[in-house]
Parts: structure tokens; C-alpha cells; sequence
């Protein structure tokens, strides 16, 4: 589904990816793990084509597409779902309003025919029960005033909506409670299937108690510097990153 | 192909409405003295009175200077190089029906999406036409006639109703009042007047549409809405003009009276020209607006969307006389390019208990220079008096501006007077989170613009709020960036 070959990217004159191989196939987890700064989250975003980050050398492909050459909105309606790290607030424009227009302009862009608001309500109450997410939300504005686990959940409450093929989670548990962290993994493991692959990126080992990858990757200043099963997250859980930098220094020697 | 490169595209497309219509224009010579007033005042027939008050106003203009305190900046103009009167040629004074006027003038309407046939007509919309200085047809009169309503042009009410003009006009707006109202009191050509009877609601929308389309020539029409007691009007105004090299000054003075119980709701959705990407040409839009709510409870709503014009200077204001009467101010106004607005509102309370509302919000982009100018006096009389402001500013790139000039004079301890403001911008982050969710850079602007602006657009009566956010969309296109 997803080929990454010997990708690079900055931002200005800093470069933070460096050489990224990846293969991902239909219906697999992979988890992407590592210290702040290795670059996890920006490989994430130029998976999703944000142009703050210049690739300069590399290729990804996206079920034999040159992913690299769309744009993000593109991307979105190929099947690319990023659940961001820090949902951005929208003030004015309701929670509701936005999903509708995202969900019927990807169904446009896929010909398929657009959800009349009362379809489009039906669905969402479907969807929101699983997610165990509050109604009033969606007459709020877009993440304006949620909190930090409500935009999380908002998130992968979106995720439910646009059924994308490949969806990466960047940091998706960062500033959840533990009960908050169950319903989202609750919630993304209800949506695993054998044609949808994800890729979550998370610094620490714990979502992965609940989401269990078929592959762990670890990045370590801006490439894989470790691919395994489960059983490497819980390595580097009971090591962490720094004894892992030492052996990763050594090896790169 | 990202957030930051397209949001610059985002405002470019061309004004729609630019086109010239060939008709034959029954013009003065350029240049202002009393001799081009009498002319102006004979060609249409006026009474001793009118040409009086004309000579007046001219006579004051003269002893005041071009006022610059604004945040605007234009070169100097040439008050001798305008044209002060253009109108089509028509047979008589003015056309007796539909049939008269020149078939060129109702393609025009039609292609501003106007129709002037009654038949045709947006149900529920009576339009008067006012072509350069003349107004050309007004539609559903007799309807509103049985009703006593009086719908029509201006120099017909000087005509037929030379009682109620003679007693109202420039009761709101003196022709002392300011510079371009002084030069509209001389020199006015056409324009819209209605009267509202006691107790009658106008069951259908009133509404004025201004075309420019000679060149070098200043429009300077006048309205006068009139509410009786128990009266209702919602009125609509809507403005395009060709596209020309050169600058056009558009100088018009609206003055409403509402009287006990009356209500007067009046929007506008201001499209002049604004000038091309540089900053040539565009029309200058200097316009005094100002409602008397002279009576008890009485009430009028300014809503304003002000999408056009090189440069836009006004202030829809209201003098709460009346005990208990309310005043309101909706305004979306967007620069885009080299526009600059200097726009907002006064407030005057007089009587007790008087209430009012501002809700403005000014969108920037490209260039454009946004400011609003906003006073709120509460006399010493005006026991009770309260007042809620809103202004909020959104961005859209980085060369643009906003600026909030809030003036507050209270001179009555139990006023209640509230102030807020906000200035956002559409940032990089939030067309990449549409953009991700498969929403196009054009379509996340038009979405955050909107939002932004609906507390305003809900005022807007039906027609006119669709309409609005089609020329707010199309205002913005190409700006983001």
C-alpha cells in the first residue's frame, strides 16, 4: 500500500529526515517510535503533504501513485487520513459543518454521490456512540474550547467518518487520562481491518498496550535505525531512548 | 502546491460587473459653480425651494475644506474635472413605464442579474433603478400605492410630494453636516424615496439598485426613508460600476426617520469597483448614512457587506432621540488588493433607556487596509442608555492591516457600555487541517470567512444573505497566501 524509499526533507536549511525506508501493507499496524526531535512527527506530515517541508530526495509511493506529487487534498481523497498531534482550532465554522463538507468533498473527489444532511446525521449519530463522544460537540466550533482529550477523540472520530485507507496517528495519545487513552484505542482498533493500514507514531510504549502493532520502527535522528515485532516497544520501554542511543551510536560506527 | 503557496492565489478574479453599456448620455460640462446647479435643477424640473437649499449647500461647501482624517490615502481631487449630472436621454422627464426606457439599460439590469420587468421580478422585491445620475424604472409601485406606500425616485417625490421632502430633507443630514454631504446637497441628481404610512408594514422588500456607468462622472444620489408611526421597511441597496482607469468619486447621503413604534431595517451590499490588482482606478466611495429614530421604541438596523470600491468612508450612524429606541450596526467590510475602508459607526444616545448594538467585522487580505472608526455618545439625558460593541479583524497574509479606532463619550453615570475586540488570522495550520480533511484552500477560506462573518450575514434578509456570501467567496479569491 505505502513504499517509502530513501526519503529526505527539511525544513529551511535543517534537515530532519534522512534517508527513511518503509514498506506498509494492506492491514497492517505500524508503530513509529522514538525520542522528541527524531523526526517522527515530520514524516508524518510529509506523508500528508504539508509544504512547510521540502523533500529533496526520495520517493513515496501510494498503491503504485507517486504520492509525492499530490496535493494534500488529493491525498485526503486518495485515502491518506493524518489524526494530528495538535488539532487546530477553526472558530466560527461548527464541528458539524466542517465534517459534512470534508466528508462530501472526498466522496465528490471518490464519485461517489454527496450526503444530504439528514443521511449525514444518521451516519454521525452512528458513528459518535461508538466513540463515546458527546453531541454537543458537533454544534461547537471546530476543536475550539475542547479539551485536550475531546480534540484527540475528535479526531479519531473523524478518522470513523472518512474510513481513509491509511491512517497515521501522530501522537495521538499524548495528553490523554487512561481512560480517555482505552475509548480512543477502543476506537481505532474497531476500525483495523484487512484492507485499512495505520501508522501510529508515539514516543511512548503504553498506547501500544491497547493498539498492538504488527511492526515497531524506531527513528533515531531522522532514520529507522530499528524495525521488530511488539516485543521491541517493550524493549525500549524497560531501556529507554538513551541506552538505545548508545547502542545505536555504536552500531552507526 | 501547499497551504502557504496557494493561500497567495486565493483573491484574483476579475470584477464581473465591469462592463459598459452604450447608451446616448444626456450630460452637463465638467466643473462646479452655480450655473451647473440651475442646470442641474431646471433639467429636472424643481421647484423654487429645491434649488434654493441647492444654492445654499453649494454656497457652504465652498467655505469648507476636503476634510483628511480618515485612514485613507488618495491623491487630490479635482472637484472641476468631475461631471456633476449624466443621464441617459430619455423622451420626456422621465419614463412613464418600462416601455420608454432604452432596451440597452434593461440588458444592463438583466445582466446584473436585476430584472426590471414586474413579471420577472424576485417575488417579494420592489427595485427602483438609478442609472449614473437617473433613476430608471421603479418596479411594484401601484402594489405599494394601494397600501399608501410611496416607492420612488427622488425627483419624482420632489414632483408629487414636495410637502414631505420639503419637511425632511437634510433634517438628518444637514447640508452643513460634513464636506461630501455639503457637495451632495448641491449638486444630488436622483436617488430613492419611500414613505411608510402609519401602522402599514411594507410586505415586501424595498430596494434601490446603483449602476455608474459614464465616465468621469460622480454619483451623488440621495434617499430619504420616512417610517410613520407603527410602520415597518426593510430596505436594500446594491451598487456595481464599470471598470475604468481612472478614479470615480461616489458621494451619496441616506437619511432615515423613523417615528413612534416605526422600524426601519436597511442593507446594503456595496460592490462599486474596486480598482485592479494595483490599485488603479476603483471608485471612491464617500457616503454619509445616518438614521433619526425620532420617535418612542422606534428602531433601525444598518446591515452592511462592503466588498467594492477603491476606497470606502462611511459611517451608518443613528441618533436614538426616542425613549426606549434602539439602534444597530452589522458590517462585514474586506479590502482585498490596494482597497482601503475606513468604516463603522456613531451611536448618539439622547433619549432614556435608549439601546444599541455593533457587530462589525473587517476582513483583510492582500494589501488592503481595513479600520474601523466607531463613536458611542451618551448624552446626559440618556438615563439607562446601554451599549454592546463588537469589532473583530481577520487577516489573511501578512502585507495587510487592521486598525480599531474605538471613541467613547459617556456623560451619563447610569450608561452601561461594553467594548470587545478581537483580530485573528487565517493561519498556514488551519488550511492544512481543511486541506488534510479534503477540503480545497478555496473552499477552507470561503468556510473560515464565513463563519467569521455570520453573525452579520443572519441580519442580511434572505436574497441578499445568499448573494452576499457568493461576493464575499468571489471577493476573496486569490488572496490567500
Amino acid at each position: 500500500m505505502l513504499k517509502i524509499k530513501n526519503l529526505y526533507a527539511r525544513v529551511g536549511e535543517r534537515e530532519i529526515l534522512r534517508g527513511i525506508d518503509l514498506e506498509v501493507k494492506a492491514g497492517e499496524v505500524h508503530a513509529i517510535m522514538g525520542p522528541n526531535g527524531s523526526g517522527k512527527s515530520t514524516l508524518a506530515q510529509v506523508l500528508a503533504g504539508r509544504d512547510v517541508y521540502k523533500v529533496t530526495e526520495g520517493e513515496v509511493r501510494f498503491e503504485g501513485e507517486n504520492l509525492l506529487e499530490l496535493n494534500p487534498e488529493t491525498r485526503a481523497a486518495a485515502g491518506i487520513f493524518l489524526a494530528f498531534q495538535y488539532p487546530v482550532e477553526i472558530p466560527g465554522v461548527s464541528n458539524m459543518y466542517f465534517l459534512r463538507a470534508a466528508l462530501n468533498n472526498l466522496r465528490r473527489q471518490r464519485g461517489l454521490p454527496e450526503l444530504d444532511a439528514m443521511d449525514f446525521l444518521e451516519l454521525v449519530q452512528q458513528k459518535m456512540q461508538a466513540l463515546e463522544m458527546s453531541e454537543s460537540l458537533l454544534n461547537r466550533a471546530v476543536n475550539v474550547g475542547f479539551s485536550g482529550g475531546e480534540k484527540k477523540r475528535n479526531e479519531i472520530f473523524q478518522l470513523a467518518l472518512l474510513e481513509p485507507k491509511l491512517a497515521i496517528l501522530d501522537e495521538t495519545d499524548s495528553g490523554l487520562d487512561i481512560d480517555a487513552l482505552k475509548t480512543v484505542a477502543d476506537g481505532v482498533n474497531s476500525l483495523r481491518s484487512r484492507d485499512r493500514s495505520f501508522i501510529v507514531v508515539t514516543h511512548y510504549q503504553r498506547l501500544l498496550n491497547y493498539i498492538i502493532p504488527d511492526f515497531v520502527h524506531v527513528m533515531y535522528k531522522g532514520r529507522i535505525v530499528r524495525s521488530g515485532d511488539k516485543s521491541l516497544a517493550l524493549q525500549l520501554e524497560q531501556k529507554g531512548y538513551a541506552e538505545m542511543d548508545d547502542a545505536v551510536v555504536s552500531e552507526l560506527v | 502546491m501547499g497551504g502557504a503557496d496557494s493561500i497567495e492565489q486565493l483573491t484574483n478574479q476579475e470584477y464581473k460587473y465591469g462592463f459598459v453599456t452604450e447608451v446616448e448620455e444626456d450630460s452637463v460640462p465638467p466643473g462646479l459653480n452655480e450655473e451647473i446647479i440651475r442646470t442641474i435643477s431646471a433639467k429636472k424640473h424643481e421647484p423654487e425651494f429645491m434649488l434654493e437649499w441647492r444654492l445654499r449647500a453649494y454656497r457652504h461647501w465652498q467655505t469648507m475644506p476636503e476634510p483628511h482624517w480618515a485612514n485613507v490615502h488618495y491623491p487630490p481631487i479635482d472637484y472641476q474635472k468631475i461631471v456633476y449630472y449624466s443621464g441617459p436621454k430619455g423622451k420626456g422627464l422621465r419614463p412613464r413605464s418600462l416601455d420608454e426606457v432604452d432596451p440597452e439599460i434593461i440588458r444592463t439590469y438583466e445582466k446584473l442579474g436585476i430584472p426590471l420587468r414586474e413579471q420577472e421580478a424576485l417575488a417579494g422585491v420592489a427595485v427602483d433603478a438609478v442609472f449614473d445620475s437617473v433613476s430608471v424604472a421603479t418596479t411594484f409601485k401601484e402594489k405599494l400605492a394601494k397600501l399608501g406606500i410611496i416607492f420612488c425616485s427622488f425627483s419624482e417625490a420632489v414632483q408629487e410630494h414636495p410637502e414631505l421632502v420639503r419637511k425632511y430633507l437634510g433634517s438628518v443630514v444637514p447640508y452643513t453636516d460634513n464636506f461630501f454631504a455639503a457637495l451632495n446637497s448641491a449638486v444630488f441628481s436622483d436617488g430613492s424615496f419611500c414613505y411608510v404610512p402609519k401602522g402599514v408594514r411594507c410586505p415586501m422588500e424595498l430596494s434601490t439598485y446603483f449602476r455608474i456607468n459614464a465616465q468621469d462622472t460622480g454619483q451623488f444620489e440621495r434617499t430619504l426613508i420616512i417610517a410613520d408611526e407603527g410602520s415597518y421597511v426593510s430596505y436594500l441597496e446594491g451598487c456595481t460600476a464599470p471598470i475604468r482607469d481612472a478614479n470615480q468619486l461616489h458621494a451619496a447621503v441616506v437619511e432615515l426617520v423613523a417615528l413612534d413604534n416605526a422600524q426601519i431595517k436597511y442593507s446594503t451590499v456595496q460592490n462599486w469597483y474596486p480598482g485592479d490588482k494595483e490599485g488603479k482606478g476603483g471608485i471612491y466611495n464617500f457616503v454619509t448614512k445616518r438614521g433619526k429614530c425620532l420617535g418612542v421604541n422606534s428602531k433601525i438596523s444598518w446591515t452592511q457587506l462592503e466588498t467594492g470600491s477603491a476606497i470606502t468612508w462611511k459611517y451608518p450612524s443613528c441618533l436614538l432621540m426616542g425613549d426606549n429606541s434602539v439602534g444597530e450596526f452589522y458590517s462585514v467590510a474586506v479590502t482585498n488588493n490596494y482597497q482601503q475602508a475606513d468604516t463603522g459607526t456613531k451611536m448618539i444616545h439622547i433619549g432614556r433607556n435608549t439601546k444599541s448594538t455593533i457587530v462589525s467585522k473587517g476582513i483583510s487580505a492582500g494589501h488592503g487596509q481595513n479600520s474601523y472608526r466607531g463613536l458611542v455618545k451618551i448624552l446626559k439625558g440618556a438615563a439607562g442608555a446601554r451599549n454592546y460593541s463588537e469589532c473583530d479583524s481577520l487577516l489573511i497574509g501578512d502585507k495587510c492591516g487592521a486598525h480599531t479606532f474605538p471613541y467613547l463619550e459617556v456623560r451619563n453615570a447610569t450608561a452601561q457600555v461594553e467594548h470587545e475586540a478581537t483580530t485573528s488570522k487565517i493561519g498556514e495550520d488551519q488550511i492544512f487541517y481543511c486541506r488534510q480533511r479534503g477540503i480545497s484552500t478555496e473552499d477552507a477560506v470561503s468556510m473560515i470567512v464565513n463563519g467569521f462573518c455570520k453573525e452579520v450575514f443572519r441580519e442580511l434578509p434572505m436574497e441578499f444573505a445568499v448573494e452576499a456570501q457568493k461576493l464575499l467567496s468571489i471577493s476573496l479569491e486569490g488572496s490567500v497566501g
